[in-house]
């Protein structure tokens, strides 16, 4: 699949949940998933990306360039996020904005309930880098980019997060 | 193609530079691309990348009255336009000192040595005229990893120089 990239409009839609739970959605996810892991140092993907405006994204950062904790691949199927914990300003890029990246202030840890692709409930918590993807996966979902939370490369408010 | 021009402009810091020389570029037909802007000690000093249209018009001339009215210096370079190529930083170091010269050049010949590639540097002068402070704030990237270039930069402490060497995780989603 094609990943859509700014200013695509697309990119700025509210996504809808998802409501069936069927093969077509699982056959959608997968494919999902190769787009992202095709996808230049992609740790995570929203459905809006490749023009599906319904509330799904995967984030899978098992294999980021530093180690860090996490739980391997997580389908969230309508994700919401319940907890959130600390802040931290850390580095970030998109698929959908290439060769553009900038700080970002994110939760540091965070607590999430969503389905998986059939439709079964789960929960996570979430701490660092994982968390970070999560919570720009899921901006996704609501038409933001992380251009939306830009703050500024030479004054931090927040003395950088460093992820090991 | 486009030409692609960098301009520099130099000048005593007051409002309204900026809109009024990009004004007159915009008028020009110039197209901008990355630029940097920003107040040193009471001047203000703009390097802008200006694609230019090909009919040879003269930048110097068009800025000549705006040069005039804010009291700027101009100097126009050829350059190559390489834009969408940013090269991503994977180390940031902020190093404080109460200011005295040789900062900026003890702290860059070690990255040099290590072959260091910086992307992003600034420095500023803080404190008081009578116990000024210098801080340096560089982005950069380097292949040898951190606690390398931490031991590199180790014998900086002992002149008296602080510094903080932390890496850049970039998440890209």
């Amino acid at each position: 699949m094609q990943i859509l990239t700014y200013p695509d409009p697309q990119l700025k839609h509210e996504s809808l949940p998802v409501e069936r739970f069927d093969t077509e959605l699982q056959a959608f996810i997968q494919e999902l998933e190769e787009t992202m892991r095709a996808g230049p140092g992609g740790v995570g993907i929203a459905a809006p990306q490749v023009g599906r405006l319904q509330r799904i994204v995967i984030v899978d950062v098992s294999s980021a360039r530093k180690p860090v904790p996490n739980h391997g691949r997580m389908v969230l199927v309508n994700p919401e996020i319940t907890q959130w914990k600390g802040m931290a300003v850390g580095r970030e890029g998109c698929m959908s904005v290439p060769d553009y990246t900038g700080n970002v202030i994110r939760a540091e840890a965070i607590t999430l309930t969503a389905k998986n692709e059939f439709g079964e409930h789960q929960e996570f918590q979430c701490e660092g880098y994982e968390a970070r993807a999560v919570q720009h996966e899921l901006d996704h979902l609501d038409g933001l980019l992380f251009l939306d939370r830009l703050v500024s490369r030479h004054r931090d408010l927040f003395r950088r997060k460093v992820y090991q | 193609m486009a030409e692609w021009s960098m301009l520099t402009l130099v000048g005593e810091d007051r409002p309204g530079i900026v809109a009024a020389v990009t004004e007159v570029l915009f008028a020009s037909g110039c197209n901008l691309g990355e630029t940097a802007m920003v107040r040193l000690g009471g001047n203000f000093s703009m390097m802008l990348m200006v694609s230019r249209p090909t009919d040879g018009c003269a930048l110097d001339e068009k800025l000549s009255s705006v040069m005039e009215r804010f009291g700027l210096q101009l100097h126009q370079s050829a350059i190559i336009g390489e834009l969408h190529s940013h090269l991503q930083p994977n180390l940031q170091l902020v190093v404080y000192g109460a200011d005295r010269a040789g900062i900026v050049a003890s702290v860059t010949a070690k990255l040099a040595e290590a072959g260091f590639h910086i992307l992003d540097l600034r420095t500023d002068v803080g404190g008081s005229s009578r116990d000024p402070i210098y801080v340096m704030e560089i982005e950069g990237y380097a292949d040898q990893e951190a606690a390398e270039l931490e031991q590199r930069l180790e014998p900086l402490r002992q002149q008296g120089v602080e510094w903080r060497l932390s890496t850049i995780d970039l998440m890209v989603g």
